[in-house]
């Protein structure tokens, strides 16, 4: 994969200067951007709580319905594998905003939504399923620590979604005051760590057995 | 020059080294699609084994891909590979601190033993 880098760079900005809002910080680098990736730092601390926590009690549902028998691995996949292609139109967005290209930064924000959108709904109708074959929210450890991760992570997909949506609406009205794309950057960069955190509930909840 | 000018001009110095180095680094639409192809493979390989028994190399095999699949996203659709070793740092170490604690606290709880 590393070779791919190497050769296809893009040079077409190189003598841009610096952004247009940009305020010179001690470190040369962007405040803004430092403080997304601590956040997104003390996000792991959070995340390996909830999914610590899970590991722990899987085992524990005391004659309701365990993990093998309730989990739709296929259904559960689609769902994976679309807010997996919500990274790429996430990245493509911000490749369009450092290029200055507008309309595309907000085609790619919209189908970036409409994909987060859908995982949200199928997540919902995941929630549901389970609660009709018996799952609820305090049935056993296994529900109440299942339904806690999954809802955790259902929601910063939904402030992600809402997020991207508002950004659309933003960059339509040209309200971003500064370096339109460093904004584009951070909330893709939330979007990101939202997917590589399912990668890693999808494999350690869904498809290694308890 | 000033010890106050001379350090708004180190920093404007820094920071066009790292507007630089972040143009420079700026990887085309084809790498990231290429990329997402990669990911979407395995993901498929890691659902397959929902259907096709590897055996004891199962939960290894999980990991390994996820592993794969985390540190792709992090470092290519994240740009953490493109930027400053900085953000790397706040990143890694949130991360490194969230797997001590856990698994001290999975050790405690005898997660492992089970």
């Amino acid at each position: 994969m590393a070779d791919i880098a190497v050769h296809e760079v893009d040079h077409e900005h190189e003598n841009d200067g610096p952004a247009p809002g940009f305020h010179g910080t001690s470190t040369g680098l962007s405040n803004n951007k430092l403080a997304m990736w601590l956040f997104l730092g003390s996000e792991c601390l959070l995340f390996g709580g909830l999914i610590s926590t899970y590991m722990l009690y899987r085992g524990r549902y005391s004659g309701g319905p365990g993990p093998s028998q309730i989990f739709d691995v296929p259904v559960t996949s689609v769902s994976s594998f679309i807010l997996l292609m919500s990274s790429l139109t996430m990245v493509l967005a911000v490749n369009s905003a450092k290029r200055k290209d507008d309309r595309n930064t907000k085609l790619w924000l919209a189908v970036t939504a409409m994909l987060g959108a859908l995982f949200v709904g199928g997540q919902v109708y995941e929630f549901t399923s389970f609660y009709h074959e018996g799952l609820g929210f305090t049935s056993s450890l296994f529900g109440s620590s299942f339904y806690t991760l999954t809802g955790f992570h259902g929601v910063h997909v939904t402030v992600g979604i809402i997020m991207l949506l508002a950004l659309v609406g933003i960059i339509g009205r040209s309200r971003i005051p500064g370096d339109k794309a460093e904004v584009v950057e951070l909330i893709g960069l939330y979007w990101h760590f939202v997917d590589v955190v399912w990668v890693v509930i999808f494999t350690l909840v869904y498809l290694i057995p308890a | 020059m000033s010890a106050t000018t001379e350090h708004a001009a180190d920093a404007h110095d820094a920071h066009d080294d790292q507007h630089a180095h972040e143009e420079h680094h700026v990887p085309k639409d084809a790498y990231f699609i290429k990329t997402a192809l990669v990911l979407a493979v395995l993901t498929a390989l890691e659902t397959s084994t929902y259907w096709i028994d590897i055996g004891r190399f199962h939960t290894p095999v999980l990991i390994i891909l996820m592993l794969i699949k985390f540190f792709m996203i992090v470092m290519i659709f994240m740009h953490l590979k493109f930027d400053s070793r900085i953000f790397s740092m706040l990143f890694y170490t949130g991360l490194g601190l969230a797997l001590f604690v856990y698994t001290v606290f999975l050790f405690t709880f005898k997660f492992f033993q089970a």
